[in-house]
């Protein structure tokens, strides 16, 4: 047993991303709330309907907010998924890159799409 | 990465079926988890039948009565056996617990023991605590002080600080609940597990001890402290009804407070 144990010591790191997972949970309770609330008003209309409904300033300032908070938590989340189950070192650099590439472009291309519609 | 079966040598076998004596009326079955690293074998699962007329109350009862008079090759640790001194900790019955505390009337059908769980085995309900007794030791758990006081002096402490340490201070250090631990499973190298966490905690609640900044400073690391998911299972485990889980919690939001 003694060749498991591992010297490593405290990396005095840990607090902010328990804080901020909850702080983005807590956010996202609204932000869900609003965006399931705008899909019944969304079934049947037509783009430019959709595009009017863009036009008020809320509801582009919430579905940016969605989007930039929802990813934040999804990869604080995925974050903790590959750090307990991924035990080799290599594959789980690997996949926190992917996993923080793939979040920085949905996040990205989910901004872009909303300022296109807005604009 | 993922194994979904057990390594080819602990997967566990049928094994040997030992009967009641003759003349037993009313008797309970025993499947107790036998492995011997000296035999090259794998592990197997022995039936004791056990003449419950002749037999104490509790779960440790029939393993003494099976060593004694059935099968003297049975390994297993025992000591107080009134649940203080925890070594008598293993599975039974799918949970975690102390078999000198555990009625074998409140199982239902057969008795199936296994050693705790995700640990090395030494030998049959015997596992290898070393690394989770390093862990322990890791936290230096006793009373770390800068303001010197002559032997001939007490520390005081208010009842009101005195009492909250209650719910932490009566932890025998069994490891029933670091051993019903997933996330210790995963990553017992690296995260300390609710025991450990416990009695962390058990000396920053002390209002005699000074040493919190520094307990807090060794604590804060992804994995030491907040591999801790809030599964539960510690508290739910626990033979001694604590709580690790609102130790640990506890522990969390000292952390977030003292930033800002």
């Amino acid at each position: 047993m003694a060749s498991k144990k591992r010297r490593l010591g405290p990396a005095h790191t840990g607090t902010g991303h328990f804080w901020h997972q909850r702080l983005t949970a807590i956010a996202l309770i609204p932000l869900t709330l609003f965006f399931v609330g705008l899909l019944p008003n969304l079934a049947g209309a037509t783009y430019a309907e959709f595009v009017t409904l863009m036009k008020f300033p809320v509801t582009p300032i919430a579905l940016a907010l969605l989007v930039g908070v929802g990813l934040w938590h999804m990869k604080l989340g995925l974050q903790t998924i590959i750090e307990d189950y991924i035990h080799s070192e290599g594959c789980k650099v690997a996949a926190q890159i992917c996993m923080t590439f793939a979040t920085v472009l949905l996040g990205v291309a989910g901004l872009v799409a909303l300022v296109m519609l807005a604009a | 990465m993922a194994e979904f079966r057990l390594p080819k040598n602990s997967r566990v076998k049928q094994g040997k079926t030992h009967k009641a004596a003759e003349g037993a009326k009313r008797t309970t079955t025993f499947k107790v988890y036998r492995y011997d690293p000296d035999s090259g074998e794998n592990p197997q699962m022995d039936t004791y039948e056990v003449d419950r007329d002749r037999c104490g109350p509790m779960v440790l009862d029939a393993l003494i009565k099976i060593k004694n008079e059935t099968d003297s090759t049975l390994a297993f640790r025992r000591s107080c056996r009134e649940g203080i001194c925890g070594s008598c900790a293993m599975n039974i019955d799918g949970t975690n617990t102390l078999a000198c505390t555990k009625p074998i009337d409140d199982v239902k059908g057969e008795v199936k023991i296994y050693p705790l769980p995700h640990m090395d085995v030494v030998k049959d309900l015997i596992p290898d605590l070393t690394h989770a007794y390093e862990q322990l030791a890791s936290v230096k758990p006793w009373m770390r002080t800068e303001a010197p006081v002559s032997p001939t002096q007490e520390r005081l402490q208010s009842p009101e600080d005195r009492a909250k340490l209650d719910g932490l201070y009566e932890c025998i250090l069994c490891f029933c609940c670091t051993t019903s631990c997933p996330s210790y499973w995963w990553n017992p190298e690296r995260y300390l597990g609710p025991a450990t966490l416990l009695q962390a905690y058990r000396w920053i609640a002390d209002s005699r001890d000074e040493a919190t900044n520094e307990r807090l400073d060794e604590l804060e690391d992804p994995f030491k402290l907040y591999r801790c998911h809030t599964i539960m299972n510690c508290t739910k485990t626990c033979p001694k009804h604590l709580n690790p889980a609102k130790a640990i919690a506890e522990t969390k939001k000292l952390m977030v407070e003292r930033q800002g």
